[in-house]
């Protein structure tokens, strides 16, 4: 058991992948010397060599495009994309691309590339740089879209995400990268597209990923002070959805709410209040609601404590759920 | 220069036959093959163009949704085409037909693309030619980032020819716009990636001429981005070949990208949904009709006595039975099976798709033994057949 923070968990579960398979490459802006801007790929480059750990132009087209080609001759790309704002520019080779071509040549071609994508708010940071654009992503056939919410996790996915022969979008909360956790390197993971309970409950569920499963962790702690038994599901997989877990705990509990930093229109809320409603009809208690950022583009940092989803926002739709 | 777009003779064209079929010699570019070789160039050349009025045939007779021409590109394809060495890979556009004749692909599969039988049904890594790509330019950095693989594998430069490869990434004048192609250029330039950007600039992007493009000759972004630019007569297949010989030498001895400009013409549309009466003028066509990459060659070995009469009339006939059997092939061709696109979108299927596949499946199933009032549906061969 080692005690790290998210961003050296990732960077050990890098270190891990790239000496597990010399077809891994790392790729990106920044990601060499400097080891990304967050450090992630820390001593990387300097282990593993230029050939392995690139410090591409500054392109992400062309960090995905070049990934797409490498992986065509065998290769592993992880491509880091410096800001979930910036893969705009990547989007076609992503999602017109690299998700296509194992259903465009009937799975003679493979795309095991890894696109980690530091994600969502909270950082105070300038515009561009505290986006959430999973649903994009989990909207596009042929990609998986998975989020690590703490140290462990993130050691183990980023290593399963590199061994997985289908595109991944790794996205990686930026807010939590230095929150720190117990890893065992020696443990088994869980399967890769699958949701954990993290923290057990009987009254509402609630559904969260990446960043906002510690916001809702907490709102279940301050919840539990008012009597309300709480249940947390980590969805750690957003495409595909691990939707058995997610029923199980709402047939039990009859009340879900999702919650997530990303826009309220069409996202991932939406898309699981559907599955939800159709699968837990004769269970559910009351609709199933939704916590998640306003329709808005991302506002300045100085107010976006009041867009993000937190402790108070969840509880309060708790108490709507309940008063069903 | 008064003519920013190049279009005026100011701008050197490799040239090493003439329209008329003049052998000519240039200091750089030498074609040093026999006639036999000459020939075989014009075989391919009439087959490429045979098998691409068969599809555009095709078109017109309602067996293929769409088809792009490569009329008029036939020496530029070929030419680059049969440069290549025996372990250079290919990223086409998608009208790359005469490259995939080159490297063996049945066009049978280019034929089933346009039809909507599949998506891109050859085996691209054992043909050493990548699937269409038909967002403009996205495929030069598919190329770019093949040929830094190349390198990893420590196939540049070493020396022997058995072993060192290339990559070439075929693409259009349009291309040249879309931020894609100017990355490729960049990654490759910084990497120094064992690539050919070849370009075809066939003067139309759909109905925009070249000098919406570009205001400068193509061949000569190339020094901006730190690797050298050559404008070939894209219509002659001999300079396409010295030229395309050249940069893949260049590229294997790993001493990096280069850019060929094929300055030819689309002589048809640009696809068969396209109407160019609407923005050229015939008078354009006929100036390039001329310059005919077929004819040229033809008068050539005419002119040298290697081609005669007889060898003519039998790549004639070899050209329309090819043709008359790919048509009977194509109309062959079974429909895909909705139920089989499930199968192929992840390495990993999810259970997902698997459910959702399911339920169709069973839907589907439903219409089985349907009485005629439910015809429409069992006329649509799409349904049924997977269930």
């Amino acid at each position: 058991m080692t005690m790290l923070t998210m961003a050296k968990a990732l960077n050990a579960g890098l270190r891990r992948a790239l000496e597990a398979d010399p077809k891994v490459v790392v790729a990106g802006e920044d990601v060499g010397k400097l080891g990304g801007v967050f450090r992630v790929t820390e001593g990387l480059q300097k282990d593993f060599g230029e050939h392995r750990v690139i410090d591409s132009p500054l392109a992400e087209s062309g960090i995905v495009g070049t990934a797409v080609g490498m992986a065509l001759r065998g290769y592993r790309p992880v491509c880091e994309i410096q800001f979930d704002g910036f893969v705009y520019p990547a989007f076609n080779q992503i999602v017109s691309q690299a998700a296509r071509l194992h259903y465009r040549s009937r799975g003679l071609l493979r795309m095991p590339i890894v696109i980690r994508i530091p994600y969502g708010g909270g950082i105070g940071a300038v515009e561009h740089h505290s986006e959430s654009p999973e649903a994009y992503f989990c909207h596009t056939a042929g990609l998986k879209v998975v989020t690590c919410a703490n140290p462990v996790d993130a050691y183990w996915m980023i290593q399963q995400a590199v061994a997985s022969d289908d595109p991944i979008i790794f996205l990686e909360p930026k807010r939590r990268y230095h929150e720190r956790g117990e890893v065992d390197e020696s443990a088994t993971p869980a399967p890769l597209h699958s949701a954990r309970v993290a923290r057990p409950g009987t009254d509402v569920t609630l559904i969260a990923y990446g960043p906002m499963v510690k916001t809702c962790l907490d709102a279940a702690e301050a919840a539990s002070e008012e009597g309300h038994d709480l249940e947390v599901i980590d969805l750690r997989t957003l495409s595909p959805l691990d939707m058995a877990l997610v029923d199980e705990s709402v047939q039990k509990t009859g009340r879900a709410i999702t919650v997530h930093e990303a826009q309220l229109n069409l996202g991932l809320g939406a898309e699981l209040a559907a599955r939800i409603t159709e699968q837990c009809f004769y269970s559910l208690e009351a609709p199933v609601l939704r916590v998640a950022g306003f329709d808005i583009p991302y506002p300045p940092s100085r107010v976006e404590e009041e867009y993000l989803p937190d402790l108070d926002r969840v509880l309060d739709m708790v108490d709507r759920s309940l008063a069903y | 220069m008064s003519d920013a777009s190049g279009a005026s003779g100011e701008v050197e064209l490799v040239q090493l036959l003439t329209p008329e079929g003049e052998r000519l010699e240039h200091p750089e570019y030498s074609f040093s093959g026999d006639d036999d070789q000459i020939k075989s160039f014009y075989h391919d050349m009439v087959l490429t163009r045979r098998v691409d009025s068969e599809a555009t045939a095709l078109q017109r007779q309602g067996e293929l949704g769409l088809w792009a021409s490569c009329l008029g590109q036939e020496a530029a394809q070929v030419g680059s085409g049969r440069a290549l060495g025996k372990h250079d890979f290919v990223f086409p556009t998608y009208r790359e037909h005469g490259v995939a004749w080159c490297l063996g692909v049945d066009p049978l599969h280019l034929l089933a693309l346009f039809r909507g039988v599949d998506l891109g049904g050859w085996d691209s890594q054992k043909s050493r030619f990548h699937l269409y790509t038909v967002v403009i330019g996205a495929q030069t950095l598919h190329a770019t980032g093949y040929a830094m693989a190349v390198e990893r594998d420590g196939l540049v430069g070493t020396g022997d020819p058995d072993r060192d490869m290339a990559v070439v990434g075929y693409f259009g004048d349009g291309a040249t716009s879309q931020g894609d192609v100017n990355e490729a250029f960049i990654f490759a330039s910084s990497y120094n990636a064992p690539i050919v950007f070849f370009c075809q600039n066939n003067q139309w992007a759909i109905s925009e001429p070249i000098e919406r493009q570009s205001r400068i000759p193509l061949y000569r972004r190339a020094s901006g981005f730190g690797f050298p630019g050559v404008r070939v007569d894209g219509n002659d297949v001999l300079a396409v070949y010295a030229a395309t010989t050249a940069a893949l030498d260049r590229a294997r001895t790993g001493s990096g990208p280069s850019l060929i400009e094929a300055y030819t013409y689309r002589m048809g549309a640009h696809t068969t949904s396209d109407d160019p009466t609407k923005y050229r003028l015939a008078d354009e066509l006929e100036h390039w009709r001329l310059k005919d990459p077929i004819e040229r060659v033809k008068a050539y070995l005419t002119r040298s006595g290697s081609g005669d009469e007889a060898f003519f009339a039998e790549v004639e006939a070899e050209a329309s039975d090819y043709a008359a059997d790919l048509r009977a092939r194509c109309l062959a061709l079974p429909d895909p099976q909705i139920l089989d696109c499930f199968d192929y979108v992840y390495a990993e299927q999810t259970p997902y798709l698997v459910e959702q596949k399911a339920n169709f499946a069973e839907y589907l199933a439903t219409f089985e033994g349907a009485d005629s009032s439910d015809e429409l549906r069992q006329a649509e061969p799409a349904y049924g057949g997977g269930v």
